[in-house]
């Protein structure tokens, strides 16, 4: 049957349509500017630039090299992007399977609407045992909903265990890359922050990246020896067993889910799969999209409590915040299959210069460009989230090594609409933009005058390119140059060329 | 109304009308190199491990005992889980080491594991193609914190435990016991993108390939390296 998505409201809960957003204020799914002006801030600094030019060249050059390995791998994505469209299908039926065997296996688990209620959750459970203190293993969907800030309200500090959102942390930073959060940062730069932050840094600490993990790892492991709570994403979470996986390389994250006797796991509910079988398809795809690895380093996988080993209490927090509101629309809820590996920000021509800040978003690149708008709804015009799906040239790379083939540029240009839709009927700088040009464009005598009149701009030209107009142009201009006009016009060309040899045309027929 | 109710109702609502999903093709390999444990399967986990910068040492059945007091020749005090066979407890506490076995008389804290310098397991299966070891809390490998906290873990690897791919590793496994997927030493890839081995897990992966009757004596080159 046909399914029209019903339409946008400004306000996240109660609305006409009853979809329930991601609640403003609490959490980063939003930034302050639109797309093109944090852009904008970003390009000007060529350090960053350089850095992350450096970073994706080498990481897209690892995952290339490992997936050529292996012959099946469109085999591998096709059942990969099956089993998630199937997930969507079932979530309910999934969602209850997976809570009924993680409580059968002694762990408990909560139900949060949004951001608000998760971190109440999560707080109310870390205060019930007494700790001042958590250890944290890297989690998207924490950083999403604000737990840290939430955490640090309540008298309980978070620490964050994994290098590079340490790096992040201790440089009061925002992450700007799902896998890597500290990608904008080079090596000396990570050096003066770990010298400047951390009090037990070696007097003669070093540049070098060995040096650098060293010195972590000796700042963490009394945080390790002495945690008693640990909180935690997830990467997978089996149905049909209850079992919890979590990816990871440092063993940062082996230390926050064996030694604490807590562990709250916070997860989105398109996080879960169907089968223990399905792992062996996401297991193949997601280290070699993600960090170009045949296999990451450490894999840990639990199902509720094992007496004797690890955590004695587990607590599952399964999160909404936005993504029933996604998964209600029927080409964006697709989006909702990412599986987190930040291939498509490695191979995207925009993210490569912007970095992922001017996103605004935790989930920056072309994934975050239709996943975060989905998440909160595009308030109009001025939301920061209803520029994000103009920030793509629809080049498609990202599609080409999603492993789990979410057409981003489809649901980009779809989402695109949507933001169209919204505002249409409302008098705007675009739409009124548009009607002038077309009445210009109607008339020959109108368009030969217009051609004329853009000579003017070559005064703005600098070598040949314009790069700023005052206003209307300058909302072209904010994010783009343009050529300088030609002294003369095509059609000044052609009199000079062919004089009065050219037979006259139909000009004059002004409507 | 429950914030489970209310999120079940909002994904019913989401979904309604929705058409069900169709089937999932599963035509991806799912066997690799060889049978369990055959010389091809063995090469190519090696040369996974290799890659990670793991260190591999090859020994027939009757000499684990002398390789592992090799491999564990810098080692001053060795963790070893509660049913690690005794030839191989032996070889632990050779050369003076001292040895702490979880669990007798009592469990370890994780401030005694810090301080040990190695930690000897088994494994439950491993596989070729990622160079992949998993532990899954059985008696030769003890509770997941044993191989965790010390520096140094010493695998032992019977060659007809490795299996080629991840598809034919999963049925080994039973979902209910706490797994612990190793490939390599720890690493981050967390500066620049360089990958750097050794971070919070065991900085020193040395992992002990026993032939089987399965797997023929690898070529020379393929010869333990003891350090």
């Amino acid at each position: 049957m046909t399914k029209t998505f019903l339409g946008f409201p400004t306000t996240f809960r109660g609305n006409a349509s009853g979809v329930s957003y991601a609640p403003p204020g609490v959490g980063q799914l939003r930034g302050d500017e639109r797309f093109p002006r944090a852009a904008r801030t970003a390009l000007a600094n060529g350090q960053l630039r350089r850095n992350l030019g450096a970073a994706t060249a080498t990481i897209r050059a690892k995952r290339a090299a490992v997936v050529s390995e292996l012959p099946d791998w469109e085999q591998l994505r096709d059942a990969g992007a099956a089993i998630k469209a199937d997930v969507m299908a079932r979530l309910p039926e999934l969602l209850t399977q997976l809570e009924t065997n993680v409580i059968a296996h002694g762990g408990q688990v909560h139900w949060a609407r949004d951001a608000a209620e998760a971190n109440r959750i999560v707080v109310d459970l870390v205060r019930a045992t007494g700790a001042t203190e958590v250890v944290k293993v890297k989690s998207m969907v924490t950083q999403e909903i604000g737990l840290n800030e939430a955490l640090e309200a309540a008298g309980i500090a978070p620490t964050e265990t994994d290098l590079a959102e340490l790096i992040v942390q201790l440089g009061h930073d925002r992450p700007s890359h799902i896998l890597v959060p500290a990608i904008h940062r080079n090596r000396a730069e990570i050096r003066d922050i770990f010298a400047r932050e951390m009090s037990d840094a070696p007097a003669d600490l070093t540049d070098d990246p060995r040096h650098l993990a060293m010195t972590a790892r000796a700042h963490l492991r009394r945080k390790f020896l002495a945690a008693t709570v640990g909180v935690s994403g997830a990467n997978f979470a089996i149905a049909e067993t209850g079992t919890l996986a979590v990816v990871e390389s440092e063993g940062n994250g082996r230390m926050c889910l064996t030694l604490p006797q807590t562990l709250i796991t916070v997860m989105g509910i398109e996080k879960v799969l169907p089968t223990w079988r399905d792992l062996e398809v996401f297991l193949q795809l997601l280290p070699r999209s993600s960090t170009g690895e045949r296999m990451n380093p450490y894999t840990s996988m639990w199902t509720g409590v094992t007496p004797g080993d690890g955590p004695q209490h587990f607590h599952l927090v399964l999160l909404d915040n936005g993504r029933t509101a996604a998964l209600s629309d029927d080409v964006g809820r697709a989006a909702l299959h990412c599986i987190r590996c930040s291939a498509c920000l490695n191979v995207c021509p925009i993210y490569e210069r912007t970095g992922g800040v001017a996103y605004g978003s935790v989930y920056p690149g072309p994934i975050g460009a239709i996943l975060s708008p989905q998440l909160t709804g595009m308030g109009g015009h001025h939301d920061p989230n209803a520029s994000l799906p103009f920030a793509s040239t629809l080049c498609g790379a990202c599609y080409e090594v999603c492993p789990v083939k979410i057409d981003i540029p489809s649901i980009l240009v779809h989402l695109r609409n949507r933001a169209v839709d919204q505002s249409r009927g409302r008098p705007g700088g675009q739409l009124m933009a548009m009607k002038f040009v077309g009445w210009v464009m109607r008339s020959p005598r109108r368009f030969a005058l217009a051609e004329r009149l853009t000579r003017v701009g070559r005064l703005l030209a600098v070598r040949g390119r314009i790069r700023a107009l005052p206003w209307p142009g300058s909302a072209w201009t904010i994010s783009r140059d343009l050529p300088a006009p030609p002294a003369k016009t095509f059609r000044e060309w052609w009199l000079e060329e062919r004089g009065h040899n050219s037979h006259d045309s139909h000009d004059g027929s002004d409507r | 109304m429950t914030a489970r109710d209310d999120v079940l109702a909002r994904i019913e609502a989401a979904l309604a009308g929705s058409p069900p999903a169709g089937a999932i093709p599963r035509d991806y390999r799912v066997g690799g190199a060889g049978d369990a444990g055959s010389r091809d399967v063995v090469d190519l986990f090696v040369d996974r491990l290799l890659d990670y910068k793991a260190r591999v040492h090859h020994t027939p059945p009757a000499d684990i005992a002398t390789t592992l007091r090799a491999v564990l020749q810098l080692a001053t005090s060795v963790v070893a889980p509660p049913g690690l066979p005794s030839e191989w407890l032996d070889a632990c506490s050779a050369d003076g080491r001292s040895v702490l076995v979880d669990g007798t008389p009592v469990t370890l804290a994780a401030t005694d594991l810090d301080a040990c310098s190695a930690v000897v397991t088994g494994c439950r299966v491993a596989i070729a193609e990622t160079g992949t070891i998993v532990l899954d809390g059985g008696p030769e490998q003890g509770r997941r914190a044993l191989s965790l906290v010390p520096d140094h873990h010493v695998i032992v690897v019977r060659a007809d435990q490795i299996v080629a791919s991840v598809p034919e590793s999963l049925p080994y496994l039973r979902p209910s016991s706490p797994l612990t997927f190793i490939s390599g030493p720890s690493a981050t890839s967390d500066i620049e993108f360089q990958r750097v081995e050794g971070v919070h897990g065991p900085r020193v992966l040395d992992v002990v390939v026993v032939q089987t009757d399965a797997a023929p004596p690898p070529p020379a080159r393929r010869k333990a390296r003891p350090r």
